[in-house]
């Protein structure tokens, strides 16, 4: 393994724990406000509404940790969620076999961004622009705009509950969990991990150090593409359906959540843990204000004024540290 | 600097959360749900001011969410869930997508809420309790014949500005329409568009105002000779009507719409659009909040689809169409006056 030691992913300070503090209070303000809210069942409910946009966010986390950015993620997930469920629906494919179709389009656009990024230089920021295009058009095209409700019972094992307590927990959600923590693990303790942190913070420098940063760049955008097919997946099992119209808002909630989490946009820092957290701070805002019988505009407004707040006071701290 | 994020996220709490709690909570009334498709147009806008207002009115207490934008299914599952959670033993749901949210729709009525859907059906129909909406096929209809009518035999040169693809609503107003004027169709069912020769032009338009315009341009490049236009409902007809006179063609036209919200009556009232088809959404609400509350109190159910009413609105009237007159279209329209 190399032996160039970098720098580790930044260690626990008040400063990255502004995410999990927010959350929490953000739970203490909704358990005085609603009965309903404090309970296993309600929190399970939570998790299993944000499991979706929740693993989307894995994938955008990587791409932002590189300073880039990924705009197509939402309809990248929509077209893998149409493909699978066509080619269960209308090519008789077993769930298996359809699912790995879904999630190979998915990888497919991954590496088209990444080759765009990396081998004509081109910025991700348009590159990803154009292809969440590509990826909304061939989606509406292949569904022919039509919802796909006639899918094998194979696909929606993921949107199935167990009973742990007295609580029903989907499996997705446990799904979405572990894959928090194996990315945790591979960012934090593997050199292929500690290289995204690299590129992100200085490609110039990685790459003089002998790291292939072009192969890092394609390795982190195709491993996005994965984690949008299994949203695809999770967001298949979770409605029961191949939505042509998905991803649409979770587009940018995804950014939202790597941002809320603490994840610089300018790339090298940040916890993936902490877009988790992201994610459910959306996600309580929704469900508390829901509770309470406040509108949902709310919500969005919240949820705007936070992700400001999380940005300005990563530029702040950045300025601060220089 | 680093020591800045707590306080700063701090008091961004603290502030959200005093605007929230400004907002006072009833206690003890029965729960009804309201989910619409978006939180901004202003059919729903006044569908949820209906509701409200019924809710006051009878002792309930009313949750109104949304779906995030046109469309958005999940955001609707997610209000589905959450309104199950917050108690609703009844939820009015006007569906963005109306087959992928069945599933959503039959987990809460497992759990004994009464589900009815309001405006839009869901696919298949009966999934709900319920269904209070519009007749849109009838709709369509009536501004068919009022066309048919209008054009006093006049060879028909038709465009039609549509909803968006794969939508019910747009399907049955588009089939509608071209019934009424007698010209080959599909069923109310269908949910896809037919396209006889007199047809020279057909665009989505999303039911918006930008959207339409830019449409009705590109229609115009294709057929300047279009001389009747079905619009999906009246703000993708005043779209197209400015796109009509940027080309000096808005005298050689006829403009049918569905609606009736005030600004489009204002508009039949202006002469921009011959007649519109005016839908009841405060009767939606009204009695959906009803059908809760009675619910509530007497565990009993509604059931099957009520016609919440549409009636053909048209400044100059045509022998053999039944129509109002732009006064009382006025009298019940929605939205802003």
């Amino acid at each position: 393994m190399p032996s160039i030691t970098f720098r580790r992913p930044p260690q626990v300070t008040l400063a990255t724990l502004g995410p999990f503090i927010a959350l929490i209070l953000a739970c203490a303000f909704f358990a005085s406000q609603s009965e309903r809210f404090l309970s296993a069942q309600n929190f399970s409910l939570i998790l299993q509404q944000v499991m979706v946009v929740a693993v989307i966010a894995i994938g955008q986390t990587l791409v932002i940790l590189t300073a880039g950015i990924d705009l197509s993620c939402g309809m990248v997930m929509a077209l893998g969620s149409i493909v699978m469920t066509k080619m269960a629906a209308s090519h008789d494919l077993s769930a298996p076999l359809a699912i790995a179709c879904g999630i190979a389009v998915t990888v497919l656009f991954g590496l088209v961004n990444g080759l765009l990024v990396t081998k004509i230089a081109l910025p991700p920021f348009i590159v990803t622009l154009g292809t969440m295009n590509i990826a909304f058009a061939i989606t509406q095209l292949y569904s022919d705009a039509q919802t796909i409700t006639d899918i094998p019972e194979g696909m929606t094992l993921l949107g199935g509950t167990f009973v742990l307590g007295q609580t029903a927990i989907v499996w997705g959600a446990v799904l979405m969990l572990a894959l928090y923590l194996i990315v945790w693990f591979a960012l934090r303790e593997t050199a292929p991990g500690r290289h995204v942190y690299a590129v992100g913070n200085n490609p110039e420098a990685t790459r003089l150090t002998g790291i292939a940063t072009d192969r890092v760049l394609l390795g982190v955008y195709m491993l996005a593409g994965l984690f949008y097919g299994i949203a695809a997946l999770l967001s298949v099992a979770r409605t029961g359906a191949g939505d042509p119209n998905a991803g649409q808002t979770e587009n940018l909630d995804a950014i939202s959540a790597v941002v809320l989490g603490g994840t610089s946009l300018f790339g090298g820092r940040g916890m993936i843990l902490g877009t988790l957290v992201g994610a459910l701070i959306v996600g309580v805002f929704r469900n508390g204000l829901t509770l309470m019988g406040v509108s949902s505009v709310y919500q969005i407004l919240v949820t705007g004024i936070l992700v400001i707040l999380a940005v300005a006071t990563d530029q702040l701290s950045r300025q601060g540290v220089r | 600097m680093l020591q800045r994020r707590p306080a700063v996220v701090l008091s961004a709490l603290a502030l959200s959360g005093a605007m929230v709690c400004a907002l006072a909570r009833a206690a003890d009334a029965p729960v009804i749900g309201l989910i619409t498709k978006t939180e901004t147009n202003p059919f729903f806008v006044t569908m949820k001011e209906g509701a409200v207002a019924e809710a006051k009115k009878l002792g309930a207490k009313l949750v109104a969410t949304a779906g995030k934008a046109d469309g958005d299914n999940a955001g609707q599952v997610t209000a589905l869930e959450n309104l199950v959670a917050a108690g609703a033993k009844t939820i009015l749901i006007a569906p963005n997508n109306a087959q992928a949210i069945v599933p959503a729709i039959k987990k809460a009525r497992a759990s004994g809420v009464m589900v009815i859907a309001l405006d839009s059906p869901t696919d298949p129909v009966d999934v709900v309790d319920a269904l209070f909406a519009t007749d849109n096929y009838k709709a369509g209809e009536l501004i068919g014949q009022y066309a048919k009518a209008a054009m006093a035999g006049k060879k028909p040169v038709i465009a039609m500005l549509d909803l968006l693809p794969g939508h019910p609503v747009g399907a049955q107003r588009h089939n509608g329409f071209l019934k009424g004027f007698g010209l080959p169709t599909l069923e109310a069912h269908s949910n896809e568009l037919a396209r006889p020769p007199e047809v020279v032009c057909m665009a989505d338009s999303f039911g918006d105002r930008t959207k339409g315009q830019t449409a009705m341009e590109n229609c115009l490049q294709k057929n300047p000779d279009i001389n009747l236009l079905y619009s999906i409902n009246e703000p993708a007809a005043a779209g197209a009507h400015k796109a009509l006179k940027a080309a000096g063609k808005e005298k050689n036209i006829l403009i049918v719409a569905v609606d009736g919200g005030c600004a489009g009556i204002a508009d039949v009232d202006r002469g921009v659009i011959a007649a519109t088809s005016q839908q009841y959404p405060l009767r939606m609400a009204a009695m959906g909040v009803a059908a809760g509350v009675e619910y509530a109190k007497t565990g009993k159910k509604a059931s099957g689809y009520t016609d919440t009413g549409v009636t053909l609105i048209a400044a100059k009237p045509q022998a053999g169409v039944d129509s109002q007159d732009v006064k009382t279209g006025a009298s019940l329209c929605w939205g802003k006056k």
